[in-house]
């Protein structure tokens, strides 16, 4: 269904209100900088950096109740679709996009991703592809350079997360509460080649945790 | 209407504390009028967030005990996260921090409880001498003694200290419902930060401690004890049962303890770099840039009271 008809999804938006945002409000505590950037809108995409499994929460519970149903996440399929339970609430609830990690011969992991643009859904990226050491940010991959190439259109808000990486490492099973800091970035548009499209993400990820300045392990 | 705010002093205060209010947002209104460039704007800010701070407050010490008590469970919670997430601590510590969490809601017990043995104890006693345990289990003695001091530090002042402000409720049960001692202090306390900054920034001259917090000048601090004292006098009839000559005393102890807890923090800020504990409250900052002078100030009065008073 095109997301401008989709203007109702109660199960997500009450899952989101009701459930994840007071959960993850009163247990981690959310504190986001520039947060009238995070704009929900066809063509669009918000790439962030990638900690832990939260981190999808967290971004989906800053989104507004009205916006919630024009918002699909891209994530692995082999975790989020594990079991059939999981798929269920990973579909239904938490708006996963699943995509294989390790693709046949031939195979366009990115034709379901196309699909929700192309149907107006505002897709939320981890262009690092894995959560990696905790708090450390990886090298970004080249699929979401490869994404804004075919759809030349499209805009990205860069997005930066610290503290999920502290409070639910990989790895870990045991929530340790730590404040969860969000900053949102100005839109960027494609640069002109991959390259420079994956350096400017770069660089407007590195602005953005230098200006929240958080601490790391010592 | 007005037989309910006598029946019960502590709406009577609590009444009272909404009249400043009033009289306050009336008074950044008319500051803010011919405010063109937004000097005021933080000023404001934190007026609106002193209306949303004082309802939570006051909804929580009148409804009941219970809701008292986890409501300054939940205080110390936000507290300790706060301090735990801008100090900079090791991977190895996450555990011990998970278990230094849970000695909130045994302290807090102890206190619902009115155990005073326990309470007074646990956490300088059994958690300072156990906690480093779990930090030896987790194998890495790099920075050790670091970690276990500021565990310890973090949870004597968000836990400890902040549940001695709900312990009060002990000793007021027999005088005004449970919570006259706790809103004698909180008036105090925070109208002694509200004091000493508009004091501070009428007439403030001459730097205490330019280096760690160069707004705090003695004629702040003096204007902010002279006022507190004279708050102290106003009220202690309503919510303590103190003669006036202890009340006043007091009064200058929640002055002087207040503006030692606030520079406290103030070091410690400095000591990170950063310039707020984070940005929960608009206008004031992090829980603990609201809290800083009640840590040092709740033991303090506790301790006072009741040696002087209660216990003897």
């Amino acid at each position: 269904m095109s997301a401008q008809k989709n203007k109702f999804d109660l199960p997500r938006q009450l899952f989101y209100v009701l459930i994840v945002r007071p959960v993850l409000m009163i247990l981690l505590g959310l504190s986001a900088r520039h947060l009238e950037r995070l704009t929900v809108k066809p063509r669009h995409a918000i790439a962030a950096n990638h900690n832990s499994h939260l981190d999808a929460l967290v971004l989906m519970s800053l989104i507004k109740f009205r916006d919630i149903p024009k918002v699909k996440l891209v994530a692995a399929k082999d975790y989020f679709c594990r079991t059939p339970l999981r798929t269920w609430i990973s579909t239904n609830l938490i708006g996963v996009i699943p995509i294989e990690r390790s693709p046949k011969e031939g195979e366009d992991v990115l034709e379901p991703v196309k699909k929700a643009i192309e149907d107006g859904y505002t897709i939320v990226i981890f262009p690092e592809g894995t959560r990696g050491e905790p708090e450390k940010r990886q090298p970004l991959k080249y699929g979401i350079a490869k994404l804004v190439q075919e759809m030349l259109d499209i805009t990205v808000t860069p997005v930066f997360m610290h503290g999920l990486g502290k409070s639910l490492p990989r790895g870990e099973a045991l929530l340790v509460p730590f404040v969860c800091r969000v900053n949102v970035g100005e839109e960027i548009g494609w640069g002109g080649d991959r390259t420079a499209f994956i350096a400017l993400l770069e660089k407007s990820l590195s602005e953005l945790e230098k200006e929240l300045d958080p601490k790391e392990w010592s | 209407m007005l037989s309910v705010l006598f029946a019960n002093p502590v709406y009577l205060s609590i009444a009272g504390v909404f009249g400043v209010l009033i009289v306050a947002s009336v008074i950044v209104r008319i500051m803010r009028r011919n405010d063109t460039e937004g000097h005021y704007r933080e000023l404001d800010a934190r007026v609106k967030s002193w209306w949303f701070m004082i309802v939570i407050f006051s909804l929580a010490i009148v409804t009941s005990p219970v809701v008292s008590v986890i409501f300054f469970a939940f205080l110390s919670f936000l507290a300790l996260k706060e301090y735990f997430s801008i100090i900079p601590l090791r991977k190895a510590d996450r555990r011990a921090l998970f278990w230094a969490y849970l000695a909130i809601p045994v302290q807090y017990y102890f206190v619902a409880n009115g155990l005073y043995g326990l309470f007074i104890v646990f956490i300088p006693v059994w958690v300072f001498f156990l906690l480093p345990f779990r930090l030896i289990v987790a194998g890495q003695t790099d920075g050790f003694l670091n970690s276990v001091a500021k565990i310890s530090w973090g949870l004597m002042i968000a836990v400890f200290a902040v549940s001695h402000a709900a312990m009060l409720m002990q000793y007021s049960k027999a005088l005004q419902g449970h919570v006259g001692l706790i809103m004698f202090l909180a008036v105090l306390n925070q109208g002694n930060d509200v004091a000493q900054y508009v004091w501070g920034k009428l007439f403030g001259k001459t730097k205490i401690v330019p280096e760690v917090s160069p707004k705090k000048t003695w004629e702040g601090f003096m204007g902010g004890v002279m006022t507190t004292v004279v708050i102290a006098g106003l009220i202690y009839p309503l919510l303590t049962p103190f003669t006036f000559q202890f009340a006043l005393l007091t009064g200058v102890l929640i002055a002087v303890t207040g503006f030692i807890g606030d520079v406290t923090f103030s070091a410690l800020k400095r000591d990170l770099k950063i310039k707020d504990s984070g940005n929960l409250i608009p206008g004031h900052g992090g829980i603990l840039d609201r809290i800083d002078s009640l840590s040092l100030t709740a033991p303090l009065f506790f301790h006072c009271v009741r040696y002087f008073y209660f216990v003897g």
